[in-house]
This record gives structure tokens, C-alpha cells and sequence, in this order.
């Protein structure tokens, strides 16, 4: 009996929470309305079926539940009844299916006048690249990869001399125009995904895989990795910024070429922060550094628990190494944390997890102004937030 | 005067009768021995998959206050959790559990075809849980690879226990698949080969159809694993590239080159999808036999259930896929595993109707196990409804990889199937010892796990709404999520950590029960299938006595018409078929040979049916 009451109130619950609960979906910022159609319509052939079969197994329970002198009905078949429920059945399924074959013949036919943008995954961030002037990628090979050439595009490529990279975790994208996105990863997998935009694809090392849409709503969103990458999977997320077209070509107009690398610091011109131009001060450099070579995918800067040390009040403080023996974490230290992360293994953090960042990718200028910003995190006020 | 046939299977039980404690009990080749020592490792191994689920929400719920979870605690947690629920306690205790114990009994036979080989693959078994459970004191602990161990990020460095973890996960599942084919070989040859006298196909009771095809199907989904598990080793120690391609890692190039990170993924994905299967077809058997006994009434559709278990069997190797939308293979793929996977649909959604249609008009027992049915019925239905959203590709994109994910796979495998193992357990206890489990501790667990898990998995559906991503160990770095998530998990954390509470209840009555439970008699819930009619209860080695049973019958004759009591033992011969009962002969009487059912009727004192 209070069994048959439960199936009764899960019904009643789930439908008032559908209902009247503030957990929905993300608003739409995308062309993928029709995802969400197909989803509704999802949602309403089962919801039916969920409702009514625990209903009808709520009254069953009830009425033929066991009293004194009652025999159940001996009903081995019902071949009719049976055809019945399978035909309600298939009905139920083409109807969910039918909408969705047609959004998804959609989905993977990307429009041919769309805008081509890369996006790269690595342990753990994200960079970009845009196709320039010829709106032709420069070609790539993964065993180009390396700390010289991140992309991993042929030199005498000429399609790529244009071609612009935006080494961020930040891209911006331009309102209503569709993009198709070339897929790459470095390393392991991961995944392209942005839940205003409903569209989630692999990045796959070793292959370029697409998927497109059209971006319907200005605003910043989570890029988040979807794909298991490691130990800092969850720190994997990337910012994607829509604007208006005008703002997108002055942005993406600031940004290096492959061929015009306005030298090394043009990294931190790729920055997110939108609001207020060029970092001035060497704390807020040493804070787009950080971001951009994916530091803080693994060190903290609040004092919370990370797949690395936290930033927080190590400038200056006694760190235990993983031998026993204490250092201070003096400019010397960060330095070589940096350079050679494996010297120094700070105690209860595995090793050969961070890459030796060389000079081709911080250089001395940088690194200077990234333990700026590490200084300023160990003291009192952070004045850097 | 029994069939020749019968006396050879007599003699064979005399070659291996238990000689010493050790043979008796450790190194038995008894059936029903090895479905214990299977159950109670598997039970205890999933004890240690439940703890780790609780690192898990304690992380989730209340992250950061706990000092001993780091990033790579939870995710070595979030691996051995899933692979040691999936693997070692669903497989394990639902084929070498209730597969051993159930199917020489509930098809009149003395034991498995190969009694060596059984005590083999329990054996094997026992060392790939040892294997497995080594890795956690390896250096760098277990795997933190995710239980797909998805390459390159499972073999290379970013990973936690990407060195020893991650070969021993491998050794042990090659053993452990070792184990399972032995297994699977045994319940399929012994349900085809080792039927009594009678006991045709299409009268064996649900259980054994589910255990039987379930096997089947883990016979060829286990292969690919066990061919990626070799890759994946050969991968990792010997410098193979079969998954790793052309990379770089942490800057550096590696020595990889050309090999295929997806064909890892269908590899595993081709058994990944059947397994589902492997465990629930045990399941759905369990439960059809429950509902049957418990409402007493006939199973609705027996021949509409058979055919719906074989047909999932076989769709189920043409869906793998589905879990690979968005994986980056070629995306037509998606037109056809999306199509596979909402017709599989058809066969399930029926087995589910007909459940609910066996209760209608029944004379419904509110038993523990009869609780434990209904609990399944309404969390298979939801998980089930939940995987048409996932297999309608477009709906799964923006889902997949979400906790709308997590809820659905949790609901249709984990919580469903465990309440049918529960309900199994709580039935099936009283032939197993001679004693019912207490009712009012079962029910109390019940209630706690039915109510709980509802109150763990139906939020998470609307959390994968709003897109919040599986595997993630916190989600300070996400912008957009909404507060509200984190009291959300919270509330979810509290629910499962009662429901893991409430798994001791279980544990103590099982324990409890065993010495001090309730006297049961040979056929407590007055059931209609052979393991019930056995002359002993616990069945003795042997299982039948001096003579082997004989069947008249199908395994639903409950409140047949005209007979005196509510239900008729597969054993009892015809005596006339009712007048009016016209469906009553597709099952009962139907045209099997007429002169076996003559002779037959003058055993029926023999068989040592007790009443």
C-alpha cells in the first residue's frame, strides 16, 4: 500500500519539478533550437510513459493486492493486447526519432560560407587558431608539435602565414555568423562544449574532428572539457566570448599571425579581459601569463586543494620537498619550478605532471612578471582581485 | 527405471563428491558452494565500491572539506568505483552468483556440465580481485583513467596511476574475462545439455533464460575487451601504438606513432554495450520469476519474454556506438546506432509492460521480494525511458558526458539491477539456508534504498540539464553554473550516504539470518519451479537425491483453475485439463511427447516433491 502511495507521489513530484524547478536548461544562445525541440518532444512521449505506467502500477498494487479469498486471474497471454502495446510502442519511438534524424543530417552538414575556426585542446587548456585573410588554414602535422611551434603547422606552408593564433583560453566569436570548428588535441582527448550552444564534439589527437553553429546570443560562456583528460580535467575550462561583428574584427585584428608574430608577448594580447585593454602593471601581466599557459588549471590561486600546490602564501613560505628536506620559496625556487618543475617536487604532489616551460614559451620578461603576480598573492590583501 | 541418461549423470556425481573440508568448502566443485563463494566476493568487493562511492560525494557535496581527496583520490575513486560495480560485483554475482546456484536447480539437473571448470573460473575470478585490489597499494595507487580507460590519457602521465595502476587494472580484467568465459561456457552448455527429463526449452522458468542468453552474450562481448586489454598492455609496457597516436605530452613528443585512440573505443564499447545486457538479462529473469511467485499469477507473455530476451540479445552488439556520438567518429555512424538503439526499445519496453500486466488481476504479496520487483519495475522504467533520450543522437549531445549521463546509467544498471540482485537474494535465501531473511530489516532496506536512490539519481537529471559535466572534482572554475548546484549535491551527498548506511542493514540480516534467521520449510513462498521441489533443503550434493525430477509442466502454474491450490509444481503430472481454459495449453500440456507424459505421471511419487 504505501508502496502504490510512493509510485503515486514520484510521479506527482517529478512532474511538479519539471514544472516549477529553476534546474533547466541553459538558455538557448545558439541557431539549435531544433535540438531543444527534439529534446521536448523527448521529454513528452517519455514523460508520458514514466507517468503512466507507474500510475497504472500504483492502481494495480492497490486494486489486486492481496486480501482473504482472493485468486488471481489465471491470464498466461493476451496476443492482442500485447500487439497493441507494441504498436503504441513503435508509434512512440518514430516520433521522438523521425525530428531528430532530420536536426542531425543538419548538425553534421556544416554551411559552406562559414567562418573556420580551430580549436586546440591540450593537458589542460585551450588555444585557437583563425584562418586569415585567405580563409585557408595553414596545413598541420602533429610531430610538428613542440614548444616552437605550437600548432604544429608546416613553415613553408604559405596558406598559413595568415593564419592567426590565439594562444588563450579566451576566444572571442562573432554574433550570427556560423562557424564550423576544425577539432584538434595535442595530447589526449577532450572536448569541445558549451552548453548554451547545445553542440559537444571530441578533440581527438591525431585527427581534426567538426562540428558548427551559429552563435544567436552575445555573452561570455564556459567552454567546458567534457572529455576525461587527467588529473586536472576540471580546471579544463575555456572562456568563449560572443560580440558583435565590428568588436569580433577589432579583436581578432590584435591578434599575432603566424607570419607577423609581433613578438613572443603577443601571447598576452590574447588575453580575456576585454574590459579594460592592456594589462599595465606587472601583477595583472603575470595574471594573463598564468591563465594563458594554463597554470591555473592545476595551481590555485585561494588556497584550495589542486592537482598542484596552491599560489596563495607560497612566495616566501617553508615547502617541504618530497625528499624531507625544506626550501624557501624564494624567486630562485618559483624559477625553477618553472624552467624544471621535476628538480623541486613539493611533498604529497606527484611528479612529472607539469611541463618545463622553456623560453620559447614564458620568457625571462614573463617569468618575472608572473612571480610578480605570485608575490602578490602571498600578501596580506590580494590586490590583484 | 529411469532413462539411461539419468544414470550417467547419477554416476558422474560420485567422481567428484567432496572427500575433505577442503574439497567441501574452499576448492568445491559443488555448485552450489561456488555460487556462494562467488556471491560473497563479489558482495564484499561491492562493499568497497560502495566506500568509494562515498569519497566521491563527500567530494561533490562538500568539497574541499576533506583534507585526503585530492584531484587524483577522486578520480582513482570515480575508476574503481564504476569498474568494480560494473565488472566484479554485477557480472560476477549475477552469472557466477545466481547463474551457479540457480540453474542446475531450476532445470533439474545435479550440477554445471564442467564442475572443474566451474571451480576454476570461481578461482580465476578470486585472483583477478586480488589483482585488482593490489593495485591500490602499488606506488601511484589504482588507475584514475575513468572505467573506460580511454587511451592515450589512461597509459601516459597526466593521469594518476598511469603506471602500475593502470597495468594492473589490465592483468586483472584479462583474468578476470578468463574467469567469466569459463563461467558463461558452463551456464550455456548446462542449460542446453543438462535439462531433466521434461524440461523443455520453452518450459524453463525466466531466470534461466536471462542467466542462459546473458551468458551467451558475455561470450562474445568479452572477446574485444580482452583483445583491447592486450593492446592496451602491449601499448603501455612494450611500446606498441594500436591506441596512441602521434603526441606530444607535457611539451615533449612521445615515441607514438599512428594508432588509433577511437578504435580503443569501439573495442571497448563492443563489449562496453552488450555487458549492459550481460547483467540485465539475469535481472530481467530474476524479476519476471518474483513477480510471478509473489502475485500468483502466471508470468503475462511467457513466449513474448523469451523471444523479447533473445531479441535484446542480439541488438545489443548493434548499438555500441551510441556511446561514441560524439566522439569524433565518421558522424553518419549516428543515423544507424541511433536507429538500433530506439528499436531495442521495442523488445524492453514490452518485458516491462508485461510485468506490470503479471501484477493486474494477480493476488499481489507485499513481500520483500515482491517490494524489491516493484522498486525495479519503476527505476528500470525511468532509466530505460532516460537511454531513448540518449539514443536519439541529437538529444544526446548536448546530454552526453552531463549528469543526465550519470542518472540514466545509474538507474538502468546500477540501482535497477541491484534491487533485482536484492530481491533475488531475499527470495531465494530461504532454499540457500533454510531460513528467511527478517522481513522488517528487508523492508526497512528497502524503503531506504528505493526512496534514496530517487532522491540521488532524479536531481542529477536536471543537473545534466544545465549542462554540468561528469568527472569534474570541483566546479569552481566554471562561470555559469548556479549556485543552487552545490545545496543540490549536498542534498544528494546526505541521500547516498544514508543509502550506503542502509547497505549494512542488508549485510547484517544477511549475516544474521544465516544462523539465526526464521525456520523456512522446502517451499516457503509456495513457488511452482524445480529448485523448490528439491528433496532437502539446502539442497545436498547431488541435489535430487536418488533420482532426477521430472517435468510436466511450465514454470507459471499459479491459480490455475481447478486446482486445489494456488499453485502446481513443474512437477506435478497433468490431471486433466480444465474445461474453458483455452490458453492454458500453449504451456502446460502442449504437444510435447505424448508417451514421455504417460510414463512420466508414474514417477511423480519418485521425484520427491513434498507438499
Amino acid at each position: 500500500m504505501i508502496i502504490a502511495l510512493l509510485l503515486v507521489l514520484i510521479v506527482i513530484a517529478s512532474v511538479v519539478f519539471t514544472f516549477i524547478s529553476p534546474w533547466t536548461f541553459t538558455e538557448l544562445a545558439s541557431n539549435w533550437w531544433t535540438i531543444d525541440l527534439t529534446t521536448n518532444i523527448t521529454f513528452i512521449v517519455t514523460g508520458i510513459a514514466f507517468v503512466a505506467v507507474n500510475l497504472f502500477m500504483a492502481y494495480v498494487i492497490v486494486r489486486y493486492r492481496h486480501r482473504k479469498g482472493q485468486q488471481a486471474e489465471y491470464m498466461p497471454e493476451k496476443p492482442r493486447l500485447e500487439k497493441i502495446l507494441i504498436a503504441i510502442t513503435s508509434i512512440g519511438i518514430v516520433v521522438l526519432l523521425a525530428p531528430g534524424m532530420f536536426v542531425y543530417n543538419e548538425l553534421i552538414s556544416a554551411p559552406a560560407e562559414a567562418m573556420k575556426v580551430e580549436v586546440l585542446g591540450e593537458q589542460w587548456r585551450w588555444s585557437y587558431r583563425f584562418a586569415g585573410e585567405d580563409g585557408e588554414f595553414g596545413a598541420t602535422s602533429p610531430e610538428l608539435i613542440g614548444p616552437q611551434n605550437p600548432y604544429g603547422i608546416v613553415p613553408d606552408d604559405p596558406a598559413g602565414e595568415d593564419d592567426v593564433l590565439v594562444q588563450s583560453n579566451t576566444v572571442h566569436l562573432p554574433l550570427d555568423v556560423p562557424i564550423d570548428l576544425q577539432i584538434r588535441s595535442k595530447d589526449v582527448l577532450h572536448n569541445f562544449y558549451v552548453p548554451e550552444f547545445r553542440v559537444k564534439m571530441d578533440a581527438v589527437p591525431g585527427m581534426v574532428t567538426e562540428t558548427w553553429f551559429t552563435p544567436t546570443r552575445t555573452g561570455t560562456y564556459d567552454l567546458i572539457c567534457a572529455e576525461y583528460c587527467g588529473r586536472a580535467h576540471y580546471n579544463m575550462v575555456g572562456e568563449v566570448i560572443v560580440e558583435e561583428r565590428t568588436a569580433f574584427d577589432q579583436w581578432l585584428a590584435g591578434q599575432p599571425t603566424l607570419a607577423g608574430r609581433p613578438a613572443q608577448d603577443g601571447e598576452a594580447d590574447g588575453d580575456g579581459d576585454t574590459d579594460d585593454g592592456e594589462p599595465k602593471t606587472p601583477i595583472e601581466r603575470g595574471r594573463m601569463i598564468a591563465q594563458n599557459n594554463g597554470c591555473l588549471g592545476c595551481h590555485s590561486v585561494d588556497g584550495s586543494q589542486g592537482v598542484g600546490p596552491t599560489w596563495q602564501g607560497v612566495f616566501g613560505s617553508e615547502v617541504t620537498l618530497a625528499g624531507g628536506e625544506t626550501v624557501t620559496a624564494n624567486e630562485e625556487y618559483l624559477r625553477t619550478a618553472v624552467r624544471n618543475p621535476n628538480e623541486q617536487i613539493h611533498q604529497g604532489y606527484p611528479a612529472n605532471v607539469m611541463q618545463a616551460y622553456g623560453e620559447s614559451q614564458i620568457n625571462e620578461e614573463q617569468l618575472s612578471d608572473l612571480i610578480e603576480y605570485m608575490k602578490s598573492l602571498s600578501e596580506s590583501e590580494n590586490p590583484s582581485e | 527405471m529411469d532413462a539411461t541418461a539419468h544414470h550417467v549423470a547419477d554416476e558422474e556425481m560420485h567422481l567428484h563428491e567432496p572427500q575433505s573440508f577442503w574439497t567441501r568448502w574452499v576448492f568445491s566443485q559443488d555448485h552450489k558452494i561456488i555460487a556462494i563463494q562467488y556471491s560473497i566476493t563479489a558482495i564484499l568487493v561491492g562493499f568497497i565500491g560502495l566506500a568509494l562511492s562515498g569519497i566521491i560525494r563527500l567530494q561533490l557535496g562538500f568539497p574541499g572539506q576533506f583534507e585526503f581527496i585530492t584531484p587524483d583520490t577522486y578520480y582513482q575513486a570515480i575508476t574503481m568505483h564504476g569498474m568494480i560495480m560494473i565488472v566484479y560485483l554485477l557480472t560476477a554475482i549475477l552469472l557466477g552468483g545466481f547463474g551457479n546456484y540457480l540453474i542446475p536447480l531450476m532445470i533439474g539437473a545435479r550440477d554445471m556440465a564442467y564442475p572443474f571448470v566451474n571451480m576454476l573460473s570461481y578461482w580465476t575470478y578470486f585472483l583477478s580481485v586480488v589483482v585488482l585490489l593490489a593495485s591500490f597499494f602499488v606506488p601511484g595507487g589504482p588507475t584514475g583513467a575513468g572505467w573506460t580507460l580511454y587511451p592515450p590519457q589512461s597509459i601516459t602521465a597526466g593521469t594518476p596511476g598511469a603506471d602500475w595502476g593502470i597495468i594492473l587494472m589490465l592483468v586483472s580484467l584479462v583474468i578476470f574475462i578468463a574467469a567469466a568465459t569459463m563461467g558463461s561456457l558452463n551456464y550455456v552448455v548446462t542449460a542446453l545439455q543438462m535439462r531433466t527429463k521434461g524440461m523443455t526449452m520453452m518450459r524453463m522458468p525466466l531466470t534461466v533464460w536471462g542467466i542462459f542468453v546473458g551468458a551467451a552474450v558475455a561470450l562474445f562481448a568479452f572477446p574485444p575487451l580482452f583483445v583491447g586489454g592486450v593492446m592496451l598492455l602491449l601499448d603501455k609496457v612494450a611500446g606498441t601504438s594500436f591506441f596512441m597516436p602521434t603526441m606530444t605530452q607535457l611539451g615533449q613528443q612521445l615515441d607514438y606513432q599512428g594508432g588509433s585512440p577511437l578504435l580503443w573505443q569501439h573495442l571497448f564499447w563492443y563489449f562496453g554495450h552488450p555487458e549492459v545486457y550481460v547483467v540485465a538479462l539475469p535481472a530481467f529473469g530474476i524479476m519476471s520469476d518474483l513477480v510471478s511467485t509473489h502475485a500468483r499469477k502466471p508470468i503475462f507473455g511467457y513466449r513474448m519474454m523469451v523471444y523479447a530476451i533473445l531479441a535484446i540479445g542480439i541488438i545489443s552488439f548493434l548499438v555500441w556506438a551510441h556511446h561514441m556520438f560524439v566522439s569524433g567518429m565518421n558522424p553518419y555512424f549516428g543515423f544507424f546506432f541511433a536507429t538500433t538503439t530506439v528499436i531495442i526499445a521495442i523488445p524492453t519496453s514490452l518485458k516491462v509492460y508485461n510485468w506490470v500486466l503479471t501484477l493486474w488481476r494477480g493476488d499481489i504479496r507485499l513481500t520483500t521480494p515482491m517490494l524489491f520487483t516493484i522498486g525495479f519495475v519503476s527505476t528500470f522504467l525511468i532509466g530505460g525511458l532516460t537511454g531513448l533520450w540518449l539514443g536519439n543522437v541529437v538529444v544526446d549531445i548536448p546530454l552526453s558526458d552531463t549528469y543526465f549521463l550519470v542518472a540514466h546509467f545509474h538507474l538502468v544498471m546500477g540501482v535497477s539491477v541491484i534491487l533485482a540482485i536484492f530481491g533475488g537474494v531475499y527470495h531465494w535465501f530461504p532454499k540457500m539456508t533454510g531460513r528467511f531473511m527478517n522481513a522488517t530489516l528487508g523492508k526497512l532496506h528497502f524503503w531506504v534504498t528505493f526512496v534514496g536512490a530517487y532522491a540521488i539519481f532524479f536531481p542529477m537529471h536536471y543537473m545534466g540539464f544545465m549542462g554540468i559535466p561528469r568527472r569534474y572534482f570541483a566546479f569552481d572554475s566554471m562561470e555559469n553554473i548556479p549556485a543552487e548546484a552545490i545545496g543540490l549535491n549536498q542534498f544528494i551527498t546526505v541521500a547516498a550516504l544514508t543509502v550506503g548506511v542502509a547497505q549494512f542493514v542488508f549485510l547484517g540480516n544477511l549475516v544474521w539470518s544465516v544462523f539465526k534467521g526464521k525456520p523456512a520449510s522446502d517451499n516457503p513462498w509456495e513457488a511452482t519451479s524445480l529448485e523448490w521441489q528439491t528433496p532437502d533443503t539446502p539442497p545436498v550434493h547431488g541435489n535430487w537425491g536418488p533420482s532426477l525430477p521430472t517435468v510436466h509442466r511450465w514454470a507459471y502454474d499459479y491459480s490455475l483453475p481447478g486446482a486445489d491450490r494456488d499453485f502446481v509444481p513443474q512437477t506435478v503430472a497433468p490431471v486433466g485439463v480444465p474445461a474453458g481454459v483455452e490458453t492454458h495449453e500453449y504451456y502446460g500440456e502442449e504437444g510435447h511427447h505424448d508417451g514421455e507424459n504417460g510414463a512420466d505421471a508414474s514417477d511423480n511419487g519418485a521425484d520427491g516433491r513434498s507438499t
